[in-house]
């Protein structure tokens, strides 16, 4: 198999004003690491601050001026730098957003699918991608406001669709849709990956991820803490204790909250940032610092799960 | 088509509200005015060499004798059928006087408010975008001092340097003096216009400006902009096709209420260059109790405040799809 993105211990930090003139750098995302197949579905699940819109807007490039990224972002092998980021997007990598605010809002949405151009093949194109997704010719001399909202994500995905890309990354392309009409958004997502693209696909809904996508990727407080495939979900081959909490929240999973709740960007938290929420902490997940390191045929940050210990 | 009827009905009437509204309080505000018309403008030694028979007649023609009702009343009842009266200073028709000085005004009032519009969106466009950066911070500084500079004085600064200083412009009017008014020309009235409307214009830019200047920074800020970069829409795509755009309608709806900023600089601005306008005409009024002048400015000047924010509103529905769509669709 051949990663179409690989990303690597990468961390976002936001130059921030405090009283006065003093500066402080707030580290938000601290460790993300993933790999994405071409054809196939990661799916990036967090709960909210997680930094998993950072994390797309970090591939893409367009990272507000006061944030500073390090860490590895490589793109068919080659290291993704601000240049080559800025020459792919809207092209080969391409970004699916949350919902109808991304689109202008005194635009008709032909127009927008084909960004101002208006010869004969742009025009034939965004006519056969409004099709391919059930969208009339009619929907090109709409205004966003005129969308229902399953409308406006078919038409997001159209703007992506358009453009025949290699990575598609989709930032919460579901909310506000009923479970239904969310399926039937994600199998979209799925032709994609099964013509070859490969697609990050961005959400907080586990149970959706699980529906479509290969690869589960969790992220808690800016950090990925485990990457499984979805069959381990079913086989109970997960081992982080957040994943495992996230797992048995699920209605047909006993529905069992955990108490607490993810630390804010900037809170000196030293060794696990999940350790204050932990069911089995000992004395060294609140010192050492957690390696993410395989376990089975994915990633874990757990010293616990390190021992195999816990199933 | 209903709709479009009833909408011009009720502007109409709250036209007509807005105009009966804004002439009695111009009618008490000089009828509450200390000065005695006869002693302004017949002078204090002259009315002591007159007869009483004379006073009398001075104050019939002033008005000073009927009840305040009456007068108002009477003037009423004169713009009902479309007689505004005659002006008691300048001897004309009242019609006739605001016509004159309108065509004046009216040139001068122009150009500062294209040019200020024009100007000011630039200016705030081009802060926006540069928002924190040295251009954000050279323009902001300007919008500020100009906000806070009175216009006479600003008016009074222009003059000092280019007129007499410089001698680029002369000092007032709108025509050179002594002059027949066959030979003026075209050039002469630009060049009399110039120093008026430039006043106008620097003060009238600060305040779109800077509304401006909030509207792109929310517009920058917008996820709209977030995906059209992400769909690598170049730097100047993204601010002819989605800025301009969308920054246009606050635009059109500030462009016309400056109107009314407008004519109030216009009072200031005439009466220092001494620019024979409507602003300075209504100087003149108001400080000569000439009634039935001051009211007829005040009815005209007040119609086309209203007339401005009546067609912000109509270019607003004919420019945002949402109410043009949602209008049609009733």
């Amino acid at each position: 198999m051949n990663p179409i993105l690989e990303v690597e211990h990468l961390s976002i930090s936001f130059t921030q004003y405090q009283t006065g003139m003093r500066q402080r750098e707030l580290q938000v995302v601290h460790d993300l690491s993933l790999t994405i197949e071409a054809g196939s579905i990661v799916a990036v699940v967090g709960s909210s601050g997680s930094g998993k819109s950072l994390l797309a807007h970090g591939i893409l490039g367009i990272l507000p001026y006061n944030a500073h990224m390090a860490g590895m972002i490589r793109y068919q092998g080659k290291p993704l730098d601000p240049q080559l980021a800025g020459h792919l997007r809207g092209t080969e990598i391409v970004l699916v957003p949350q919902g109808v605010a991304y689109l202008d809002p005194l635009m008709k949405i032909g127009a927008q699918i084909r960004k101002g151009k208006k010869d004969k093949t742009a025009l034939t194109r965004c006519r056969n991608v409004l099709n391919r997704y059930g969208l009339g010719p009619e929907t090109e001399n709409l205004y966003p406001f005129e969308l229902s909202g399953g409308m406006a994500r078919r038409v997001l995905i159209s703007t992506a669709a358009v453009e025949s890309p290699k990575l598609i990354v989709a930032d919460e392309p579901t909310p506000g849709l009923d479970a239904a009409a969310a399926k039937r958004i994600l199998t979209h997502f799925r032709e994609l990956a099964d013509d070859g693209a490969g697609v990050l696909l961005i959400t907080h809904d586990l149970e959706l991820a699980l529906s479509v996508a290969d690869r589960v990727t969790v992220i808690y407080a800016g950090e990925t803490i485990e990457n499984a495939a979805v069959t381990d979900f079913n086989n109970g081959k997960i081992y982080h204790p957040y994943t495992k909490a996230l797992w048995n929240a699920l209605p047909q999973n006993g529905f069992v909250p955990i108490s607490g709740t993810q630390p804010y960007p900037g809170e000196i938290v030293s060794g696990c940032l999940f350790a204050p929420r932990c069911p089995d902490r000992t004395k060294d997940c609140q010192e050492k610092n957690i390696p993410y390191s395989p376990v089975g045929a994915g990633y874990v940050r757990c010293l616990n799960a390190k021992k195999g210990g816990i199933v | 088509m209903k709709h479009r009827l009833q909408f011009a009905g009720k502007k109409l009437i709250r036209m007509a509200l807005l105009l009966l509204g804004v002439s009695l309080a111009a009618f008490l505000l000089v009828n509450a005015s200390p000065l005695d018309p006869l002693q302004t403008n017949v002078g204090q030694a002259a009315l002591g060499s007159m007869s009483q028979e004379q006073i009398e007649n001075l104050k019939a023609y002033w008005g000073t004798d009927t009840p305040p009702v009456q007068r108002y009343l009477s003037w009423l009842g004169g713009i009902l059928q479309g007689d505004m009266g005659t002006s008691l200073l300048y001897r004309q028709p009242v019609a006739q006087v605001i016509g004159q000085r309108l065509a004046s005004s009216f040139w001068l009032m122009a150009f500062a408010w294209v040019l200020s519009g024009i100007l000011g969106l630039l200016l705030g466009m081009a802060a926006g975008m540069n928002r924190g950066k040295w251009p954000d911070k050279l323009i902001r500084g300007y919008c500020l001092t100009i906000s806070s500079t009175p216009v006479f004085w600003l008016a009074l600064l222009l003059l000092i340097i280019f007129s007499v200083w410089l001698g680029i412009f002369p000092i007032g009017l709108s025509v050179p003096i002594g002059m027949e008014s066959g030979s003026i020309t075209f050039a002469d009235r630009i060049q009399h216009a110039v120093l008026p409307a430039l006043t106008l214009s620097i003060t009238g830019v600060a305040n779109i400006a800077l509304h401006t200047r909030e509207k792109m920074i929310d517009i920058l800020d917008s996820d709209y902009i977030l995906f059209a970069r992400a769909r690598g829409e170049s730097n100047r795509s993204i601010l002819w096709r989605h800025c301009l755009r969308n920054v246009a309608l606050p635009a059109i709806t500030l462009q016309f209420a400056s109107i009314s900023e407008i004519i109030g600089g216009s009072v200031l601005v005439e009466q220092v260059f001494s620019y024979p306008g409507l602003g300075q005409a209504a100087v003149t009024a108001g400080l000569g109790s000439d009634l039935p002048l001051l009211l007829g400015i005040t009815v005209v000047t007040a119609a086309m405040v209203f007339g401005g924010n009546l067609a912000a509103d109509l270019l607003y529905g004919a420019v945002d799809p949402k109410i043009r769509k949602g209008a049609s669709r009733k």
